[in-house]
């Protein structure tokens, strides 16, 4: 068994590496590698990135808080404090080894916790955990976010050369892939905006599985990655979106945690991690999405559509405030889809006037759709301290996704603080697809973001009401986040202080 | 750079020590710390130790205490040894201790000291290490034992 470790004391200069060695010399007599990050006085030498993926498992002998703590999220950990690493090496690592193989963080209760100087996770709260499980799945889930998003981005600028004109981004989203594919023309420009759209668009599959299935991992470790993962494909099939992602990381993450506990005799424990629990997690989470969520949701949805299409002899602006707080609420998720599809289904309509209602419920939709994104991306720039620095930068490009009308550059956002993002989400769009109605903007494109502005009816109205909706929704975002401290960003921020302390202290 | 001051010398360990309690020994090793001008101020250096020592007691496994502080008060990294003719309580679950080792660290020791300290707190770990200084006749030899086994990694 691999194992990791960190230790840390007072002083720094006895305990913390009687105990290194200690860990070190009882692993090795009992068989397994042990490699221990001393956090003393003589300065840390940081544990390889390698060697921490490597590992099945982490002790802390640590009477400090440990450093950069969040790198070994997600493992079965103990928690002993420097003086039992010490006095009883051996020990330490068997409870160690007995963590790695019921699969679960065992810490708290192995021990009291020794030190005071200890802000976060030793007693973390049910709330903490939750926060740090959806982080961990954020995290992973946002290089895609920014890989899909831009590469789709740059699909919609090139096809605007490609087809001499702002049309580009409506007609490379018509072409198949598959043709274009099958006879590529390196030479044409068309083609290459095509491919790119496509790549975009195939990293994008993988936002909502990436999501569930490293929450689940975060829970269960390794036995929640396969039920993880293909719950998150399940939502994606019956369109629960990322909340239903959301929903499939818990469920396959306790699913897995729970079978992993299981007291099983011997000869099955080897095919547990590789078979069983695989197994029997995805079957039931499968079901649960496939039968129980996806039904309603399909059911809902119609309910939705037809609710939506009773409405379109209602107010304007009323039908505005109602489809731009769809598009906000789970940005790409099944009510936002119902409200995007009304818009695009309207558009097919027959010997539509130039402002025909159609055209304007269009251009409402799209202006919504855009302020979430903008909306997180300026908040991240206004109030940094308020986002973790994976957020921060995914807000840099969250500009250019939410300026080329792709809502899902605000679900990193979503997904890890849904309450306070979605209400600012909603409010936001709402207030902006009720401008866009109330401006007359009208829309002929059913995607494009600014790209396509020049086939706008009234862009400055346009603009103006998406301007608006994102200063709404920003100022909400900041004063929601204000109101309540975030335990993930709060630990961030005090281990990079307590590092900078340290930097300080020590003339080199 | 001051690493041409070596962590230990023959006049900084005490052999057959005869003392009662922690308190005085730890006091002994002080006094050898400063008859050889590593440390400027006996009581305030003893103070530090002791404060240290009320947090968490040092008492190690094997029959080592290790009482240490890093002072504004110590000079040079230095490291007294005391072998004591009686086992004194140092605070260790599996009884008193035999050996005592005194670190005195300065308050801001450059990397290079604090890691030759390192190097010695991971060599107590070692039981071979522990009985060749038990079993070491005179000072000159403890001295010469922990200057050729305590070499930083």
């Amino acid at each position: 068994m691999k194992l990791v470790a960190v230790s840390s004391c007072p002083t720094g200069i006895a305990h913390t590496y009687m105990a290194a060695e200690a860990l070190e010399q009882a692993g090795k007599a009992a068989g397994h590698e042990v490699h221990v990050e001393t956090q003393g006085a003589a300065g840390s030498t940081p544990l390889d990135p390698a060697l921490i993926a490597a590992a099945d498992g982490v002790i802390y002998a640590a009477d400090l808080e440990v450093k950069d703590k969040q790198r070994f999220a997600g493992k079965p950990f103990v928690d002993v404090g420097v003086k039992k690493a010490v006095h009883d090496a051996p020990g330490v690592i068997a409870a160690a080894v007995a963590a790695v193989e019921a699969g679960v963080p065992a810490g708290a209760a192995a021990a009291p916790a020794a030190a005071p100087a200890t802000k976060v996770d030793r007693d973390a709260g049910a709330g903490t955990k939750v926060r740090q499980w959806l982080m961990t799945g954020v995290s992973y889930m946002i290089p895609f976010v920014a890989a899909g998003g831009i590469l789709i981005a740059l699909s919609f600028m090139l096809a605007q050369v490609a087809w001499g004109g702002a049309e580009g981004a409506i007609e490379v989203t018509k072409v198949d892939a598959a043709t274009v594919v099958a006879a590529f023309d390196p030479a044409s420009l068309q083609d290459w905006s095509v491919v790119l759209l496509k790549t975009g668009q195939l990293a994008f599959g993988f936002l909502v599985p990436v999501l569930s299935g490293f929450i689940a991992y975060a829970i269960a470790d390794r036995p929640g990655l396969v039920p993880g993962f293909l719950g998150g494909a399940a939502a994606g099939f019956v369109g629960a979106g990322f909340l239903g992602g959301l929903v499939t990381g818990f469920l396959a993450g306790g699913v897995a945690l729970w079978i992993s506990r299981w007291n099983v005799p011997k000869g099955v424990r080897g095919v547990m991690p590789v078979v069983v629990i695989p197994l029997l997690s995805s079957a039931v989470v499968g079901v649960v999405m496939l039968v129980l969520i996806g039904r309603p949701i399909a059911a809902a949805m119609d309910g939705l559509t037809s609710w939506l299409n009773g409405l379109s002899g209602t107010s304007a602006v009323l039908l505005g405030l109602l489809l731009g707080a769809m598009m906000g609420f789970d940005l790409g998720g099944p009510i936002n889809k119902v409200a995007y599809t009304f818009a695009v289904t309207g558009l097919a309509t027959e010997g539509l006037a130039a402002d025909a209602t159609q055209y304007r419920v269009m251009a409402a939709v799209m202006a919504a759709g855009m302020v979430a994104p903008l909306a997180m991306a300026l908040a991240t720039t206004v109030r940094k301290r308020l986002f973790t620095h994976a957020e921060q930068e995914n807000g840099k490009a969250a500009w250019l996704l939410g300026a080329s009308f792709i809502s899902e550059g605000a679900i990193p956002f979503a997904a890890a603080d849904p309450w306070r993002v979605i209400v600012s989400s909603v409010v936001g769009s709402a207030v902006t697809g009720a401008l866009a109605m109330a401006f007359g903007s009208t829309l002929v494109a059913p995607h494009g973001g600014v790209w396509v502005l020049p086939l706008i009816g009234n862009p400055l109205g346009f603009v103006a009401a998406v301007v608006v909706g994102t200063l709404v929704s920003t100022a909400l975002v900041v004063l929601l986040k204000s109101l309540a401290h975030d335990p993930v960003v709060a630990a961030e921020r005090a281990a990079e202080e307590q590092r900078d302390a340290t930097l300080v202290g020590q003339p080199a | 750079m001051s690493t041409t001051t070596p962590l230990i010398t023959a006049d900084l360990v005490a052999v057959d020590l005869a003392a009662t309690d922690r308190t005085d020994v730890t006091r002994r090793l002080i006094d050898l710390l400063a008859a050889a001008g590593r440390v400027t101020d006996a009581d305030g250096f003893a103070a530090d130790v002791a404060a240290r020592e009320a947090q968490m007691a040092t008492g190690m496994p094997g029959g080592v205490g290790l009482p240490h502080a890093r002072s504004e008060h110590v000079v040079v990294p230095s490291l007294a040894v005391g072998k004591l003719a009686q086992g004194v309580d140092w605070g260790a679950p599996d009884g008193p201790a035999r050996l005592v080792f005194l670190i005195a660290a300065p308050a801001s020791g450059d990397a290079d000291h604090l890691q030759i300290l390192a190097a010695l707190a991971r060599r107590l770990v070692h039981e071979s290490f522990r009985t060749s200084l038990l079993e070491a006749p005179d000072a000159a030899t403890v001295a010469a034992i922990v200057t050729r086994e305590v070499v930083p990694s």
